[in-house]
């Protein structure tokens, strides 16, 4: 019995997957919990297990080739089975999806028709798939995906073996009415439900950036100007570029920003820092001021759970824990993973965390829950010499600290000025969870945890 | 029924009936048992309305014109006839699913059973109920029902309602001698004694439950089921028309009298199968066993028979009534042929009689009220 | 109070109790029949002094005998009659229903309306505890299948008194559901002649945010979740269907429409249930509201378990019902 190896969805916003590398090759024998390949996923690379034993009979998608989730990459089957029949059977919708033309928005039945016909490359041409079932299976899979994005009743009701086809677009009810009353494409959109589910608060957010770009002046349409003579490179976007960039765009887009800022006295901070390594040298452990930083948000959190919280669309999410994502730089982009339960985490233990899971990070080995979940994030540059940044907040969070470098500064205390080891901290609040003075009151609380580390304890 | 035609035919030609002249003769009076000559016509003409009445449902049925279930009454006219002819208008009766000649005893015109039959709008139920379901409230008879021994505490029911107003109706319950196997019998039979209700249980015993045997699931007589619950038990030949009558016109006046609710072991023998599906004989009963009950045991004959004896009863007259009888049959079969199928718009009346105003009762997203 | 209706505090079963009273008072053709109902004062006292109030002809004990007064019940209903037929619970109501389904639901439709059957059955309905499972059973899907009767769910004392005198004045076979746990249940009950039409559900807390509908005793389980979703910042409607048929479809829908998002919460097994069909309703009619799939907290779809611990697994609970919620609202369940 032959097994399809399907692109898995290996991180819970991933909608495609590369190939990095294959790790068994076709022919080689596989067991089923083999790791078959290793895949890049918008987030880290991933294995890939099988799912069922054999022989490696068919590569589809090539090391550096990226596939939608759910597409066959690979078959397994026993050795001498005739499997022809199964891969000429993925000519049509494999091939449509090798071609991307069934899963591109834009995608029309016309264009999957198309890309169909247009990739007699991609697979051996059998007389299979020349057969009328055949033919059928792929014009069904094409009028589905035209149907998934229609905007019209009558398109809607196109009956369609809906679940079967990999192109579908997910949505719920809601969001594809709401979505055709707002002339806006579910196909389009990021889902946020299960399975990537367009939801109704999706396309209440996309509504609503919409609504910001429609009123805001429209930029000065310039194309990007070509350097004359220097030598230059394109990079091809990775996995992560991909969803970075998409994020922080529907992040600054629908998501009101304002922005808080507070200048911290750090003299007692590095005092208590200097103490608790001295403390923690014993058992090989050491925090840093980030470290530090984090502890005191995390309680001060719980002190302030309007700003521990979640813009759900129609609803506010309040935590009563606190989770931390910590934006760290990794080499094509950055990733936060989460300190859970921070506010109630000793220093030397968030320290050996954060260090442990940056590492992780850059190495591509992060585990999706420990990048999700977090309640609110902590950006820090400061070891890059910025003062002062603004951070872009991480939906669904409502608030994001940016932390600037500790420096010593002249400031006045009591008429006199002094110089004191200064931090700027600046908070980005979503305006439809947090109120000004809401963000205020956190902040004054964390810089006087800041200020007096003692306070922490209290 | 060629069978018995012919041997009516064959009756008259035993010469003339005795006590044709004067009706003094004590002989000729025991053979009528007091009844006149109209009354006597009468029941000979109900009872061959009944055979005649089956007869076309049975070829109607033969013809596709009837469909589902049928059972037919063939062989058990003298219960209908003697067993409600002598009830006042206003009381009631019900019975099982052999119901076509009952509810027309009770007062049910022929037209309207056959039309019903023929699930035809002007059947007595729009075509909604059947063969099996045949009711007018209008006349007092109450149903026509489909399970066995359903009919049972709903005859208590109606009882009751009597006593509640305090009416002087009584109610004839009717059932097959299966249904006294039913729990629902003997549970009824407690209440009716209980609360002293006036109904009168009438077993048509024509000895088999479908295809059983009474004496194959029954280690008592019939008569010794309703002294468990201190009802009297009482046994009458259902085949002989004149004595059936009398007896129930006894009995009801008792029962009206207040003498409670009482248990009647009815004998009689059905000419035909269980139902369409069921042939005459063969598998639970002999060829002969049936020839003889038929041959013996008509109670058309039985009555016939007697009146010709009489002398109150010529063949001319005897065709007469016969050919009245067919020709009220085939006009209820003209008629119903005639009679419109029910208006698809009606399907969904009469499954509530308060159709409220809020809300939704059909839930098939077609019966919305006005929709 | 104030100005508003005359109203007295009674429990549930006492404003059982005064509807039976209010409709016997105003006709004549009303009578209770049932195990106990008469010298033991009804085996949940809901019947408490009515044998004193209207004599043995119209407060009448029955036997043992559940398939036969309640066929008697019909009959006398078939003559015009509007008896109330208490069944001692609905568990022993399963004797009765060929009468229930052959003759009283079919009744009027066999004879082409010739023979309404205004006939009311009640008693409780559903789990009460430790009893084990043939006496702890939701009975609503058996009484509503068939088309002709129809079904109400009082879950108050003020819900039990309008909807049981609607059921009693009602030309059809209405089932009464009561609650077994809910016969001491206090609260406010007009004092005057009240009656609640059938087919109006009552919005029993407002929130857009998610809807819990319900029935029956589950109210109060959907009321308890709706409170402890509100402490997350979620607001739940509990929109109590009250009648399950006629069923106030645009109640329903407006719910749907306001939170586009639906839990429903029945006492009885999940296979046909009730919530089944409001499921397969919401998708027809309100498809275009919906951001996710409808979710059903039931029983458990076994037999009820005598132990405690069992029981409780069995029963729906408050945590499922908030559960549900926060799936259907996609909220994180990592998170609590």
């Amino acid at each position: 019995m032959a097994t399809r190896v399907h692109m898995e969805a290996l991180s819970p916003t991933m909608e495609e997957g590369q190939v990095v590398k294959w790790l068994k090759g076709e022919g080689d024998a596989v067991a089923q919990g083999d790791i078959l390949a290793e895949i890049e996923t918008d987030k880290a690379t991933m294995e890939l297990v099988a799912r069922g034993e054999g022989v490696l009979r068919k590569v589809l998608v090539g090391e550096g080739a990226a596939a939608p989730v759910g597409d066959v990459i690979a078959i397994i089957a026993a050795e001498g089975e005739d499997i022809a029949a199964l891969v000429a059977g993925l000519g049509g919708g494999g091939a449509a999806a090798d071609g991307k033309a069934g899963t591109d928005a834009g995608a029309d039945e016309e264009a999957a028709k198309a890309a169909a016909a247009a990739t007699p490359g991609t697979e051996t041409p059998s007389p299979a798939a020349e057969t009328p079932a055949t033919a059928g299976a792929t014009k069904l899979e094409a009028v589905t995906s035209a149907a998934a994005q229609a905007t019209s009743p009558e398109e809607m009701a196109t009956p369609s073996p809906a679940q079967a086809a990999p192109t579908r677009v997910k949505a719920s009810p809601v969001a594809r009415r709401l979505a055709r009353d707002a002339g806006l494409d579910v196909a389009t959109l990021q889902g946020s439900g299960p399975g990537g589910r367009v939801i109704k608060r999706d396309v209440e957010a996309a509504a609503h950036a919409a609504e910001l770009a429609a009123t805001a002046p429209a930029p000065p349409v310039t194309p990007w100007p070509s350097p004359p003579d220097t030598e230059f490179e394109d990079t091809p976007l990775s996995q992560m570029r991909k969803t970075v960039a998409r994020r922080l765009t529907e992040s600054l887009g629908p998501v009101p920003h304002f922005f808080l800022t507070v200048d911290v006295d750090m003299t007692r901070a590095l005092a208590a820092r200097k103490r608790v390594n001295e403390l923690l040298a014993a058992r090989a452990a050491k925090a840093s001021i980030n470290d530090l930083v984090i502890k005191a948000a995390a309680v001060a959190l719980t002190h302030h759970p309007e700003c521990n919280a979640w813009w759900q669309g129609d609803s506010i999410r309040r935590f009563h824990r606190v989770h931390v994502g910590v934006a760290v730089a990794v080499p094509d982009g950055l990733i936060t993973p989460v300190i859970r339960d921070a506010h109630a985490k000793g220093l030397g233990q968030i320290g050996t965390e954060i260090r442990e899971l940056a590492g992780r990070a850059r190495d591509k080995k992060l585990q999706p829950h420990e990048y999700t979940g977090s309640t609110f994030s902590i950006s820090n540059l400061g070891m890059f010499g910025i003062e002062e940044f603004t951070a872009v907040i991480n939906p669904p969070e409502a608030g994001i600290i940016a932390v600037g470098a500790v420096e010593e500064r002249p400031v006045a205390v009591g008429g006199q000025v002094v110089v004191q080891a200064r931090m700027r901290v600046t908070m980005s609040c979503d305006h439809r969870v947090i109120d000004g003075a809401q963000g205020a009151r956190f902040l004054a609380t964390l810089k006087s945890f800041l200020e007096e580390p003692a306070a922490i304890l209290m | 029924m060629a069978q018995a035609t012919r041997e009516m035919g064959a009756g008259v030609k035993n010469g003339e009936a005795p006590g044709s002249g004067e009706g003094g003769d004590p002989a000729v009076a025991d053979l009528v048992q007091g009844f006149s000559a109209e009354q006597l016509a009468g029941l000979l003409a109900d009872m061959l309305l009944y055979r005649r009445f089956e007869e076309k449902a049975e070829e109607a049925y033969a013809i596709g014109r009837i469909g589902g279930f049928c059972h037919l009454h063939i062989g058990q006219e003298g219960l209908a006839a003697g067993g409600i002819k002598p009830l006042r208008a206003d009381d009631l009766a019900l019975t099982a699913y052999r119901d076509h000649t009952m509810a027309i005893a009770k007062g049910m015109a022929p037209r309207a059973a056959m039309a019903e039959l023929y699930g035809r709008v002007d059947g007595c139920s729009g075509g909604r109920g059947g063969s099996m379901h045949l009711f007018d409230t209008t006349v007092g008879f109450y149903g026509g029902h489909g399970i066995v021994g359903g009919q049972i505490p709903l005859g208590a029911g109606l009882a009751w309602a009597i006593r509640y107003r305090g009416g002087d109706q009584i109610c004839v319950c009717f059932m097959g001698d299966a249904a006294v196997n039913q729990g629902v019998f003997l549970e009824t039979l407690n209440m009716s004694a209980i609360w002293q209700l006036p109904v009168i249980y009438v077993v048509e015993n024509n000895g088999y439950g479908m295809g059983t045997a009474f004496s194959r699931v029954s280690v008592t007589e019939m008569e010794a089921r309703s002294g468990a619950y201190g009802i009297p038990a009482h046994t009458v030949d259902g085949q002989d028309v004149l004595e059936t009558y009398r007896f129930f016109e006894g009995l009801a006046e008792e029962v009206r009298g207040g003498a409670g609710p009482q248990f009647v072991n009815a004998v009689t023998y059905r000419f035909r199968g269980h139902s369409m599906s069921d042939p005459v004989s063969g598998t639970y009963r002999s060829k002969e066993e049936v020839e003889t009950h038929v041959r013996q045991e008509d109670p058309i004959t039985i009555l016939r028979d007697r009146m010709m004896k009489a002398g109150l009863l010529t063949q001319e007259e005897l065709e007469a009534i016969d050919a009245e009888a067919r020709a009220v049959c085939e006009d209820a079969a003209e008629f119903s042929d005639a009679s419109a199928l029910p208006d698809p718009s009606t399907l969904y009346d009469h499954v509530y009689a308060e159709i409220n105003p809020n809300g939704r009762l059909f839930l098939d997203g077609r019966g919305t009220p006005g929709g | 109070m104030g100005g508003g209706p005359l109203v007295a505090e009674l429990t549930y079963r006492d404003a059982l109790n005064a509807a039976m009273c209010q409709e016997m008072d105003r006709d004549d053709s009303v009578f209770l029949m049932g195990e106990e109902v008469a010298e033991y004062d009804g085996a949940y006292k809901v019947s408490r002094g009515m044998l004193a109030r209207y004599g043995d002809r119209r407060v009448v004990d029955s036997p043992i005998s559940e398939l036969g007064f309640a066929g008697l019940c019909v009959g006398a209903a078939m003559s015009g009659l509007r008896p109330i037929c208490e069944f001692m619970t609905f568990n022993f109501s399963f004797l009765a229903l060929d009468q229930v389904i052959n003759s009283a639901s079919k009744m009027l439709y066999m004879t082409n309306g010739q023979a309404p059957i205004p006939i009311v059955f009640r008693g409780p309905s559903g789990a009460a505890l430790q009893l084990s499972a043939q006496h702890s059973q939701a009975c609503e899907t058996y009484y509503v299948h068939a088309p002709g009767v129809k079904l109400v769910t009082p879950a108050t004392p003020a819900d039990a008194k309008g909807l049981l005198a609607a059921a009693i004045r009602d030309d059809d076979p209405v089932a009464v559901m009561e609650g077994e746990l809910l016969y001491n249940l206090r609260g406010e009950v007009p004092d005057e002649e009240y009656v609640i039409p059938l087919g109006v559900a009552d919005l029993k807390r407002s929130g857009d945010d998610v809807s819990i509908i319900t029935h029956g005793k589950m109210v109060h389980l959907a009321l308890q979740a709706a409170r402890a979703l509100e402490r997350d910042g979620i607001e739940a409607d509990v929109l109590d269907l009250r009648s399950i048929r006629p069923l106030d479809v645009d109640a329903i829908l407006e719910t749907v429409a306001r939170t586009n998002r639906v839990v429903y919460v029945e006492e009885g097994w999940p296979f046909a249930g009730v919530g089944a069909q409001i499921v397969s309703l919401i998708q027809d009619e309100a498809f275009d509201d919906l951001d996710a799939p409808v979710l059903r907290v039931t029983q458990a779809d076994v037999p009820m378990p005598y132990a405690k611990n069992l029981e409780q697994l069995a029963k729906p609970g408050v945590k499922a019902v908030v559960e549900a919620c926060r799936k259907v609202l996609y909220m994180p369940d990592t998170i609590t």
